[in-house]
């Protein structure tokens, strides 16, 4: 690629033809082992990158200076960010999908958590039937689970007074949020080392003080994790959400609603906000993990 | 969500380490999965019960909207007549964004298993913080940047490589938004299952003379299939029941079927019996095309 001009001995592969240090490699030969490497990394840094850039863009877009629609750039301002609640129905939705959020996490991180004990502490009848029964809603498409819903709701439980909204909502967000919960803890409590356990009932401890000062602590992170799993799961659900929820806007119905005729900055503002709580939060959890690791070595 | 790595993958399900006490005890255990296990059996299979009836209702002529109870399997029949372009659009689409996660999946997993070092929990959360912000919100950012006078198609065009100087609108752009929505779900399996991989048997293929590409494929590869497994199932089965996708970024003709399904349900009036056919059909045809790929590529850990 050097030599353009006049042609190569075949015989010399990439050989410095033109350097004159001709015992060491070349700048390009260099270059080449170095990209060698590097190679899994420069790529893994790149589509860490094609990863960011529509959140990038989502950031850029809620500074964009927008008429009627947010969709080419038009301008500069801070308007958007000193008030997001500025357009009509965005904060309504963001706050229902917080509480829905919310709600549906804590049941669900109960209902999982539990189903997760007795799952690796148990043998019982139905056991197999059960892990199947865990691990079909994850492989099931969300629209045929939004459609089987909306059916049940409409043509069963409407019946019963219970129509289309906040509480179908919530229902429903629970229903996908418990089989990952079970997994996440799951998987914890099978990483416990059981005779932690079992030295503690051989000091006398009922099963209760047993469970609540050994077992829990222990996989009280997992339990953490798998709540924030479930919370972020059920903010960023649209697919069933959109199926059950009635006259009610989450967030995200909201902002697909809006798109028809462009997502409305403030909408990028809550949804840039969002994504640093939460890169925040899972920085800081780490940082708190990475610290008491370092306290229990020294 | 490395969590989902652990139920297609993981080895040891069911450990030795059982409670002393279980067998006396297993009333506790039944206490313990009842409430989970309820609201599984009302929420999940309550519905999927019901929507098996509701496909084959059949409706009051000249009343949208109503439905009577009926064995009508001719639902079943306009589902796969009607519709089978747009499942066919499905299953290519998914696969063609399963196969490109893949390619781009593998080497991100594979540098933060081997290559990154300290630097690995901070690739860890580079993977997942996207999710924070509404796939929506990163959707509709892909159709400002494949837009016609946004940098991407400019450059392609300059290129000449754009059939008909579009992406946005396209089925190009359908695909690209499937590959980048489920990436994560790829990357996360393979790398618990190149995690746990230990680096000197990779060591060992280079240090037997193999070349890069060959410790690759007989080394490497094969270590990691059960994330690989694991990884085209998360992305295939949610990819070919989206409709988002072709919302935002696709054109307006030659839809999916889970637009199909979605409008059927909500804006077509009197649409519930086929939509229930042919949400059944989709979960049914993904039943199979699971299983068939486990059977061929599936390791004893999976299946």
């Amino acid at each position: 690629m050097t030599t353009t001009t006049r042609p190569t001995p075949p015989a010399t592969p990439p050989a410095p033809t033109n350097s004159p240090t001709a015992y060491r490699p070349s700048a390009g030969k260099r270059a080449q082992v170095w990209l060698a490497n590097h190679f899994a990394m420069i790529s893994a840094i790149l589509v860490l990158l094609y990863l960011f850039l529509p959140v990038a863009y989502t950031f850029a877009f809620s500074f964009n200076d927008h008429g009627k629609t947010n969709i080419v750039w038009q301008g500069f301002t801070w308007e958007h960010w000193q008030d997001p609640c500025g357009v009509q129905g965005v904060c309504e939705s963001l706050v229902t999908s917080l509480e829905v959020g919310v709600i549906s996490t804590v049941v669900a991180t109960v209902l999982g958590t539990l189903m997760a004990l007795a799952m690796v502490r148990y043998r019982f009848r139905g056991k197999a039937a059960s892990n199947v029964l865990i691990f079909v809603p994850m492989a099931t498409p969300e629209i045929v689970m939004g459609a089987a819903l909306l059916t049940i709701f409409v043509q069963g439980f409407a019946n019963i007074g219970i129509n289309l909204g906040f509480g179908t909502i919530v229902f429903s967000h629970i229903m996908f949020c418990v089989s990952f919960v079970v997994v996440t803890v799951r998987a914890r409590i099978q990483s416990l080392d059981p005779r932690i356990e079992e030295a503690a009932q051989d000091l006398y401890a009922s099963p209760m003080q047993t469970f609540w000062k050994v077992t829990f602590p222990l996989i009280l992170p997992g339990i953490a994790g798998a709540a924030m799993l479930a919370f972020s799961l059920s903010f960023d659900d649209f697919i069933i959400t959109n199926f059950v929820s009635g006259n009610e806007s989450t967030f995200p119905k909201f902002v697909y609603v809006a798109s028809r005729r462009g997502i409305p900055a403030e909408a990028n503002v809550i949804g840039f906000s969002m994504f640093v709580i939460a890169v925040l939060l899972v920085v800081g959890a780490q940082g708190v993990s990475s610290l008491r690791a370092s306290k229990y070595k020294s | 969500m490395s969590a989902l790595a652990q139920v297609a993958g993981d080895p040891d399900l069911e450990p030795a380490p059982a409670a002393p006490e279980a067998k006396q005890r297993s009333w506790t255990a039944y206490l313990l999965m009842l409430p989970g296990v309820l609201w599984l059996g009302v929420f999940f299979l309550l519905p999927l019960v019901q929507l098996a009836s509701v496909s084959l209702q059949s409706r009051y002529p000249g009343f949208p909207g109503y439905y009577y109870r009926d064995l009508n399997f001719s639902n079943y029949a306009s589902a796969l007549t009607d519709y089978a372009p747009h499942f066919a659009r499905s299953f290519l689409y998914a696969g063609l964004a399963t196969f490109l996660a893949f390619a781009v999946a593998y080497p991100l997993a594979y540098a933060m298993a081997f290559k990154a070092g300290r630097w690995r929990n901070l690739m860890m959360i580079c993977v997942i913080a996207p999710f924070f912000t509404s796939f929506i919100l990163r959707t509709f950012a892909w159709s400002q940047i494949l837009a016609d006078e946004g940098w991407v198609a400019s450059v392609l065009n300059f290129l000449h490589v754009l059939p008909n100087g579009h992406i946005i609108n396209t089925p190009i752009a359908v695909v690209a938004g499937l590959t980048y929505n489920f990436l994560p779900f790829m990357v996360l399996p393979i790398y618990a299952s190149l995690e746990r991989a230990d680096p000197r048997v990779i060591e060992a293929g280079g240090d037997l003379y193999a070349n890069g590409f060959t410790t690759f494929r007989t080394v490497t590869l094969p270590i990691s299939m059960p994330g690989v497994l694991a990884g085209t199932l998360l992305t295939f089965i949610p990819a070919a029941g989206d409709f988002v996708n072709m919302e935002l970024l696709g054109p307006q003709r030659g839809k999916m079927i889970g637009n199909v399904i979605n409008d059927q349900f909500l804006a077509v009036p009197g649409g519930y019996p086929v939509a229930a056919a042919l949400s059944f059909t989709l979960m049914a045809a993904i039943l199979v095309l699971v299983f068939l790929y486990v059977r061929r590529f599936g390791t004893e850990e999976l299946v």
